[in-house]
């Protein structure tokens, strides 16, 4: 998903009424009121093909990978590295060995941190970073920094929550070796301009890492075309499982760094001193992966591109607008990120004048509503908004227009319980 | 909304509008800092001791949900003039409320009852526990004989200044 492509061309619009019928969890009720989730950037919920794909697995297949002779091992094999196929094809990747699977985002950019940045970053190093990130993408690179020496760099944001790609040339110079930042802001929803940020990164000779926690739930992504050198995603947040992360790196980099994790599958020879490492991917693969996940992922991947990735981008479009729209009709609310639906994805955060979100959570809450409120661990980005928590609504493909109403009703119900409307 | 009315009476909205311990103090003897890393409150309490060992002020600077805000607001007005014994009898009873149990019998604790709804929503005890996690360090740090007052909690962290 790049700001310059999206919805540049009209697709057919999601039939969500259709696309709700493959989710079993949303038929359950909550507090007595039928469920309206509205917390998809935390995680995403599953359809019945996901979840069939798993217990199939489990019923049918189960077994570990690599090692087996026998036929359940090679089926079991077979599934675990066709997963990693299909996200290579869906990611664009140049190589299926450049799919590394790992717990989660957040285990990705630590095995970046620690595979690649601890062999190449040096004391005086520059790791140029933004203040919109999760924690997930600033941490390990605090901790590495501290380690090494290197020095960490912000790129702000402007007052519409976009970042300040004109001051770029002040944050990025010849000691910056990586440019670590993420695909679309879990808090304000802005969609980060990336192969502009990878082209000025590239012409100081740093490497480019794209958090795609946020990125690949809400539309198309092509690493290539993004330009970047890593992106890291989570299935769980677009309709895979917990428990599976993925990383591509490019080719040439994985080949350059270090193993990651220490352990079996990862080797190609040991000895009682000295170990000699198995190639990219499986080198940063030490222990039993998580095979049936990986199996569900691959199931994800068929139903976002049974329902199209462009489609889904157009399907949140048409959510910010609306949502946007109806937010602003309420004059006690601060929303926070672009206005313009086309530079955001459809998770918007937003503050009651009055009421804390965690208050609005819990009001929600008992209207069936599922939003998050607090820091959406991205503190750092509170503190330059000013606010200690916000609340957030984030949709999906499985949200339509009227849970956009049924909200903005649940906020006007919130103002009631604390007196503050009649 | 049966659960909310339970939850947001009038009585909290009302402390938390208006918290009680606004008012800074002169030369307290403790100043402390809670902190709910989950949640993102926070609190500062002040407190002032006089020579009868009777609190004699307390101020807050509460950031939070109304519910943190208003128990906040409530240990104030419960506590003040109370002697440090008599308040941590208050704050032992009201944990052990906010935890499942009943008030004592025969004994009026005041608005500090009106949050016993919060009972019916777990996650949201930490809130307002969060103003007495704070005053056991405060009491703890006023006087060292006091630290035994101090329960360690994953989820609230407490800073002295």
């Amino acid at each position: 998903m790049t700001l310059d492509t999206e919805t540049s061309t009209r697709v057919v619009e999601l039939d969500v009424a259709k696309v709700r019928q493959d989710f079993p969890i949303l038929q359950r009720e909550v507090h007595g009121k039928p469920l309206v989730y509205l917390d998809n950037s935390a995680t995403t919920q599953l359809p019945n093909s996901v979840i069939d794909a798993m217990a199939d697995f489990y019923r049918t297949s189960n077994a570990n990978v690599h090692r087996g002779v026998h036929l359940l091992s090679e089926e079991a094999t077979d599934a675990y590295e066709g997963a990693r196929s299909k996200v290579a094809a869906f990611l664009n990747a140049d190589s299926t060995q450049s799919i590394i699977f790992t717990r989660n985002t957040t285990e990705s950019i630590n095995l970046v941190a620690h595979a690649w940045a601890r062999r190449h970053m040096r004391q005086g190093d520059e790791i140029l970073l933004t203040v919109m990130e999760h924690h997930s993408n600033l941490v390990p690179w605090q901790l590495l920094a501290q380690e090494r020496g290197c020095k960490l760099r912000f790129l702000d944001i402007d007052e519409s929550g976009h970042l300040q790609l004109d001051r770029l040339d002040e944050v990025l110079n010849k000691h910056t070796r990586l440019v670590a930042l993420t695909h679309v802001s879990n808090t304000l929803g802005t969609v980060n301009a990336i192969p502009t940020i990878a082209c000025a990164a590239r012409s100081v000779g740093a490497k480019v890492l794209v958090d795609g926690a946020q990125g690949v739930p809400h539309g198309p992504v092509d690493v290539q075309a993004l330009d970047c050198d890593f992106y890291a995603y989570s299935p769980h947040k677009a309709l895979g499982p917990f428990g599976i992360g993925v990383l591509w790196g490019r080719r040439d980099v994985l080949e350059e760094m270090d193993p990651f994790l220490g352990g079996g599958e990862m080797i190609r020879d040991v000895t009682l001193e000295r170990s000699t490492w198995a190639s990219v991917p499986h080198k940063f693969e030490a222990g039993t992966p998580s095979i049936a996940d990986a199996v569900g992922l691959a199931a994800s991947i068929d139903y976002l591109e049974g329902l199209g990735t462009a489609v889904i981008r157009q399907h949140e479009v048409k959510i910010s607008e609306y949502l946007l729209g109806r937010l602003r009709e309420l004059p006690w609310l601060t929303v926070y990120g672009p206005l313009d639906p086309h530079d955001r994805c459809s998770l918007v955060s937003f503050n009651d004048n009055q009421i804390h979100a965690h208050d609005l959570g819990t009001i929600l809450d008992q209207h069936g509503i599922a939003i998050r409120a607090g820091h959406h661990c991205a503190k750092p980005l509170m503190r330059r908004l000013g606010v200690v928590a916000t609340a957030r609504a984030s949709f999906y493909v499985y949200n339509d227009l009227d849970e956009v109403d049924l909200l903005i009703d649940a906020l006007f119900e919130a103002r009631k319980v604390f007196g503050l409307v009649t | 909304m049966q659960g909310l009315d339970d939850l947001y009476r009038e009585v909290i909205l009302d402390h938390y509008r208006t918290p009680y311990g606004a008012e800074p103090i002169d030369r307290p003897a403790v100043k402390v800092e809670g902190f709910n890393p989950l949640c993102g409150d926070e609190l500062v309490l002040e407190m002032s001791v006089d020579d009868d060992g009777r609190i004699a002020a307390l101020h807050i600077e509460p950031s939070g949900c109304s519910i943190s805000v208003a128990s906040a607001s409530m240990l104030v007005q419960q506590l003040s003039g109370k002697t440090l014994q008599e308040a941590i009898a208050i704050k032992d009873t009201f944990k052990a409320v906010m935890r499942g149990g009943d008030w004592p019998e025969g004994q009026d604790f005041g608005d500090l009852e009106a949050l016993e709804g919060v009972k019916n929503f777990p996650v949201r005890i930490k809130c307002a526990l969060l103003a007495w996690m704070t005053l056991e360090q405060a009491l703890a740090q006023y006087d060292p004989e006091l630290a035994d007052q101090v329960e360690a909690d994953d989820d609230i962290e407490v800073k002295t200044h």
